[in-house]
């Protein structure tokens, strides 16, 4: 029969665990961590609500990156040295990618859009935003709640607007 | 799980490889007929509270499916190309197979798809043929498929649908608003939705508790026991008679055959990489379309030089697989699609092949929403949306619950060119060859897929959607596939196919392969409720044939 105390239990430990995770890196360095962060920020910014950066994108990458994508590692490291490189060239009194305008990150961005560790960022950063919180990123269901996901366990219908319509229809 | 277990050095009456869609259905089937059977499974046992509602787990990692890093595939386009490691294949790993992480779509072939060489005429470049049986020959097994594990649908309300003898045992699913906004526009146009059928329980049945609308069917396993897998309605019955032993974590890497050219058993890995000998009076192949050629080209012998039930030269041959072609619309208002199962309204109109199109082929279209969150951000949107910043962030937060898909399923045409065959370099972590995968599409399964992309447009703007958008195919871009048909096909002519019309090979007496590779045309996709279908009738058979003696 339904397994509901199991699921029910499950599900409590997820959250608990995800709540209960203080922010340390398990992979990264700091510095390097605030580089990758100040692009995963430009991938998905802040603008009308919170993004990868109050998501904690960067705690999900650093994670990633000790576990199912620890074969990724070495794309990083490399991604970022040319990106550091490329960034000396555009600008070349700056510091670090952190410290750049966002202007200035965006630009820095245009010029690896295309690139193999452009893709595997982006696709990180959205995972760290919209995965599973128990990944160390999408903290408190920031993500989730920005496309509008209840995160229940369980729906009845009507599900949508259209086919609430339906059921008016009907009664 | 009842537990019981045989010592390996006794002969099974039945020994069935692979547990999935099929082999849950042909272990049932003989368990409950008295016999004693041994299931050896490649994947784990796991049960619903191993399960969660994890994208990345079950979407971007294989959670049930499997892993290239231990079992690598290659592909090529053709055989003039080398092959390269790519994921080409998609299968479901673990005791209930494929029919644990299934979208749970459940359609019967129409009568015409067992002769479609007869009605249409042969197609220049496709070896299109006729089944060796008819859709009446299927039927009851269609039926008890149905009644056995627990299908859900509505009778009589697809005008294309072939004869019935029973109704569905459940009524359909909750309508979605994809489905709303769908069955409107189809209507509008003149076409005919119906309730999709489906292996999903909409009300309590035979111990098991209804759906409870959670959204995650496609490539997760069910926490409520609500989808009608293998692993939830007939495996369970096999091991409650105490005659069936489902024996996880069992890689097989030979089947055995003696002198006089009959199958003795199978040599398989444990879970420690042990090789263990599993003698049996009689084997059943039911590893999916892809795994079960590979194990007969593994399995030669100086008897069976090409490998096993291979004179004719068609074990791998004839792989088809699941063509399909999408496109989406946003709506005004929050459709919310992340609620619910996926699928719950379809059309046939399309399904049979019209010479007037141009083309062979045809197909039917569902409303859904293919996507959990991450995988709709990263492959969802139209393609002019940007890729990063805040016009990316400001479109996949405001469409995902304001967009559905509509999604063909279409005939993949049978060429002796798209093969399933043993990489001659590349191995998996036990040593054994990696699955080689050579395919490329029939230029009229290209020409089908676009044309239904084309009416999806149409049915999306007809439904009011205020933007339409679809991804042109590309055979590479697919890949996955899921669908794993034809590699073994069935037919009456030993010359010219492996099986008989009971799914016994015509060289090997007492071995059967039944699963997807069976398959002589794949209809319109949706194979699994034909998998269904044949694993029920080959046990029949099998049943009757060891009573009357004509197995051993």
């Amino acid at each position: 029969m339904a397994a509901w105390p199991e699921v029910l239990s499950a599900l409590q430990q997820a959250h608990t665990a995800a709540g209960s995770a203080t922010p340390h890196f398990e992979t990264l360095d700091e510095d390097f961590a605030g580089e990758i962060e100040a692009i995963a920020t430009q991938i998905i910014p802040s603008t009308g609500g919170p993004g990868a950066r109050e998501a904690g994108v960067i705690y999900f990458i650093d994670r990633a990156l000790s576990t199912f994508a620890a074969d990724n590692r070495e794309t990083y490291r490399n991604g970022m040295a040319q990106l550091q490189q490329k960034r000396q060239e555009l600008f070349p009194n700056s510091t670090t990618i952190g410290s750049l305008t966002g202007e200035q990150q965006m630009a820095l961005i245009r010029m690896i859009e295309a690139s193999n560790f452009f893709e595997l960022l982006r696709t990180h950063t959205v995972l760290g935003f919209l995965g599973n919180p128990s990944y160390g990123g999408n903290r408190g269901e920031t993500g989730w709640n920005q496309i509008g996901i209840e995160n229940l366990t369980a729906y009845q219908p009507p599900f949508g607007y259209y086919d609430a319509q339906v059921d008016g229809e009907k009664k | 799980m009842s537990g019981v277990a045989f010592p390996t050095t006794d002969a099974a009456d039945f020994l069935v490889l692979g547990a999935g869609a099929a082999g849950g259905v042909v272990a049932k089937e003989l368990a409950t007929a008295g016999f004693r059977v041994v299931v050896l499974e490649q994947g784990p046992y796991l049960r619903e509270r191993d399960y969660s509602h994890d994208e990345i787990k079950y979407t971007i990692q294989p959670g049930l499916t499997n892993d290239p890093k231990l079992q690598p595939i290659t592909y090529r386009k053709s055989e003039a190309d080398s092959a390269q490691p790519m994921k080409a294949i998609e299968y479901g790993r673990q005791v209930g197979g494929g029919s644990v992480h299934f979208t749970a779509n459940y359609w019967r072939f129409h009568e015409s798809d067992f002769h479609e060489r007869s009605l249409f005429g042969a197609v220049s470049g496709a070896d299109l043929r006729d089944w060796p049986i008819a859709y009446a020959d299927l039927e009851p097994y269609y039926t008890k498929a149905e009644h056995e594990l627990g299908i859900s649908g509505l009778a009589g309300a697809n005008p294309f649908e072939a004869p019935r003898s029973m109704p569905y045992p459940l009524p359909p699913m909750p309508v979605k608003s994809s489905g709303v906004l769908f069955e409107r526009a189809a209507k509008k146009l003149g076409l005919h939705p119906f309730p999709a059928p489906v292996a999903i329980l909409s009300e309590p049945y035979q111990g098991r508790a209804a759906c409870v609308n959670c959204g995650f069917c496609e490539s997760f396993g069910c926490e409520m026991g609500a989808k009608s897998s293998t692993l939830v309605s007939v495996i369970p019955l096999a091991e409650k008679t105490g005659r069936c032993e489902i024996r996880p974590d069992c890689y097989v890497r030979k089947i055995e055959t003696d002198d006089a050219g009959r199958a003795t058993g199978a040599i398989y890995f444990d879970r420690n990489r042990r090789e263990i000998f599993q003698p049996a009076r009689t084997v059943f192949v039911c590893a999916n379309g892809a795994e079960t050629p590979k194990l007969l080209l593994m399995s030669k012998s100086k008897r069976f030089p090409e490998g096993l039930a291979n004179s004719s030269g068609l074990v791998g041959k004839y792989l088809m697989w699941d063509n399909g072609g999408e496109a989406q619309g946003l709506f005004e208002h929050p459709l919310n699609e992340y609620k619910g199962i996926q699928v719950t309204r379809l059309i046939h109109d399309y399904y049979a092949a019209d010479p007037k199109r141009g083309f062979y082929g045809g197909g039917g279209i569902d409303a859904r929403f293919d996507f959990y969150p991450a995988g709709f951000a990263l492959h969802g949107l139209p393609p002019d949306a940007p890729r990063w910043g805040s016009e990316f962030k400001r479109i996949f937060t405001t469409y995902f619950n304001r967009t559905m898909m509509l999604m063909a399923h279409t005939t993949s045409l049978a060429q002796a060119k798209n093969t399933v065959s043993l990489d001659p370099e590349v191995k998996d972590a036990w040593g054994l060859p990696a699955i080689r995968i050579t395919f490329d599409c029939h230029p009229d399964d290209v020409a089908t897929m676009k044309w239904m992309m084309t009416k999806e447009i149409e049915i999306l703007e007809a439904a009011g959607a205020l933007k339409t958008w679809s991804q042109p195919y590309d055979v590479v871009d697919n890949m996955p596939s899921r669908h794993l048909m034809g590699t073994c096909r069935m037919g009456k002519d030993p010359g010219t196919s492996v099986v008989n019309a009971y799914s016994r090979t015509h060289d090997v007496p007492n071995l059967f392969l039944v699963d997807g590779s069976n398959f002589v045309t794949s209809a319109r996709q949706q194979p699994t409720a034909t998998i269904q279908a044949l694993a029920y009738r080959a046990a029949d058979y099998a049943i009757g044939a060891a009573k009357r003696g004509d197995l051993s």
